[in-house]
């Protein structure tokens, strides 16, 4: 195939990819649009395998049938409430595969790759370094996103400065390669150092900054990818992978907003954590318990609901009671709605996935913004399993979430919190929102909680 | 130098077109565009072919692992965000 029809074929490939993206700015075209990336890669991937002088397919279609088999099983069986871990996982795969081609192109340099020698050599190590990054960093966030036991936020004295020392080294030998890319040992060196320093700049990350890490290594594993396209002088792999680069960073701005935090303050971990009152000062005899029965009496007389899903409703696997109790409140009049915190759940949107799993309409789905001004015309705001984004103490200074925007769902007339104790969120400070005059706390599993509540409304 | 400037000129215009287009999506889409990018991500999977498919062993080692990798990211990448993106239903 003439490389003109190639280059065609790739550039078709990359408008794909921006009509996935730009489907996705809607529900109703965002099915069409993922399918027409799909497309495109799938034009790509024949293209490449019909042009270049491959001498050998079978270690390529090996691959495909074991990368792809993984994939399909994983992806078909991943329950929605796993998605961060998915995701995770997905992040670090993307930058293993660019440390792993770029690796390959130092040892047959002139079969892959028709780049200058120092673009080359420049991209190569780029591409190392920051895919090493993401994959061992993702594997982190995997490890601690998926709840394993033995994984744990660990900080230590000098991390930081431990940190700057292994980038630096990184930077060294990154020279090193590019005066000699043919000493493969400099390569891998120096993937191991970069692996070092993502294992720690991951690790001491706790979970309330979990939806900003994998925005951050997103970003990482496209940014990999157009280097990576550099090593190759292959312009399908520049573009997609700044398609997915500025994908990334778009969605860490937005995360480290919806948390007033500054993208450095979270890689270089200075994130705050406790202080200001204490428990007993904030809940001290204020707290009010409630039963099922009592909320159904209120909710009976209600006219607007806004439902507030945390983390906990993932947790508890609560979202089809959820939608169970919401359906209950419509069939008699009650208008509902759900509002979402940026930052509810451990990675963005998450909230939205699970309740649209339940069939609930995404109309329905309000963001905070759009809910708020709308909080002290509720009669009831039910929150399940949410902390820190309904903490009114982000209002004022001097704590670790000071200055975040939260849902207002203190000005609702009576607030429901359904929770299983009274522990802090993320943040690690107590909730004056659970002393509050109008709040009920509704102690319990979230699932088992509601499901009570249906019966309760039900019975009425 | 040329083809290098080029190559630069893609990656600075293309960094700027996924500003654009993806500032439109809206949070409720958010957890698909992260696993959807992802899935485009894997378009190093047309350097792990070229990798894998030399006379090279070492390179069709690496190559085929990174084959692995990517066709995880596709298939996987694709499939999920095409499962989450059905679920997502109008009123009517």
């Amino acid at each position: 195939m003439p490389p003109a029809l190639v280059n065609l074929a790739y550039l078709i490939a990359a408008v794909c990819f921006i009509l996935a993206f730009k489907g996705l700015a809607h529900p109703r075209t965002a099915v069409r649009g993922n399918l027409t990336g799909a497309f495109g890669m799938l034009l790509a991937i024949v293209v490449t395998l019909l042009d270049k002088h491959i001498l050998s397919f079978t270690a390529i279609f090996a691959g495909m049938l074991v990368g792809g088999a993984i994939g399909a099983l994983v992806a078909t069986r991943v329950k929605m409430t796993s998605m961060p871990e998915m995701v995770a996982l997905l992040n670090g795969f993307g930058g293993g595969a660019s440390v792993l081609v770029a690796g390959g192109a130092l040892v047959v340099p002139h079969a892959v790759s028709d780049a200058p020698p120092l673009q080359m050599a420049v991209a190569t190590v780029t591409s190392g370094l920051i895919g090493a990054v993401t994959f061992f960093g993702s594997l982190v966030a995997f490890t601690k996103l998926a709840d394993f036991r033995w994984a744990k936020d660990v900080r230590f004295k000098g991390q930081q400065v431990l940190n700057s020392v292994l980038f630096l080294l990184a930077l060294l030998i990154a020279t090193q390669v590019v005066r000699d890319p043919s000493a493969l040992e400099w390569y891998w060196g120096l993937v191991a150092v970069a692996a070092v320093l993502g294992v720690l700049l991951v690790i001491p990350i706790g979970g309330a900054n979990m939806p900003i890490v994998i925005c951050l290594l997103n970003s990482y594993s496209g940014l990999a990818a157009a280097a990576t396209g550099f090593v190759l002088n292959n312009n399908g792999l520049i573009i997609a992978g700044s398609l997915v680069g500025a994908s990334g960073i778009i969605l860490t701005q937005i995360m480290c907003k919806a948390m007033n935090q500054s993208m450095t303050d979270v890689v270089f971990g200075a994130a705050a954590v406790g202080g200001g009152a204490s428990a007993d000062e904030v809940y001290g005899g204020k707290v009010k318990s409630t039963s099922p029965d009592e909320v159904a009496m209120i909710l009976d007389g209600a006219r607007r609901v806004v439902i507030v899903p945390g983390y906990g409703l993932a947790v508890s696997q609560a979202q089809h009671a959820v939608r169970d109790l919401a359906n209950l409140l419509e069939s008699k009049g009650v208008d509902v709605e759900y509002g979402i915190h940026p930052v509810a759940g451990r990675m963005p949107g998450h909230m939205n996935v699970l309740l649209a799993e339940a069939n609930i309409p995404y109309e329905q789905v309000k963001e905070m913004d759009e809910v708020n001004p709308s909080l002290p015309q509720t009669d009831v705001a039910i929150v399940i399993g949410a902390n820190d984004v309904v903490n009114p103490v982000a209002r004022e200074p001097g704590n670790p979430i000071a200055g975040m925007p939260i849902l207002d769902v203190d000005k609702a007339r009576t607030c429901v919190v359904i929770k299983r104790s009274l522990s802090p969120g993320f943040a690690g400070i107590p909730n004056p929102l659970f002393a509050a005059d109008n709040t009920l706390m509704l102690f319990g599993d979230g699932k088992k909680a509601l499901l009570d509540l249906v019966a309760a409304v039900k019975a009425q | 130098m040329e083809s290098f400037i080029a190559a630069v000129t893609v990656f600075v215009l293309a960094i700027f077109v996924g500003f654009e287009v993806i500032r439109k999506v809206p949070p409720t889409l958010h957890t698909p565009l992260t696993s959807g990018s992802n899935a485009i991500s894997g378009i190093t999977i047309l350097g792990a072919i070229v990798l894998a498919g030399t006379a090279d062993t070492l390179a069709t080692i690496l190559g085929f692992l990174a084959v692995v990798f990517a066709t995880f990211n596709v298939v996987g990448g694709f499939t999920v965000t095409h499962r989450m993106l059905k679920m997502f239903k109008s009123r009517d």
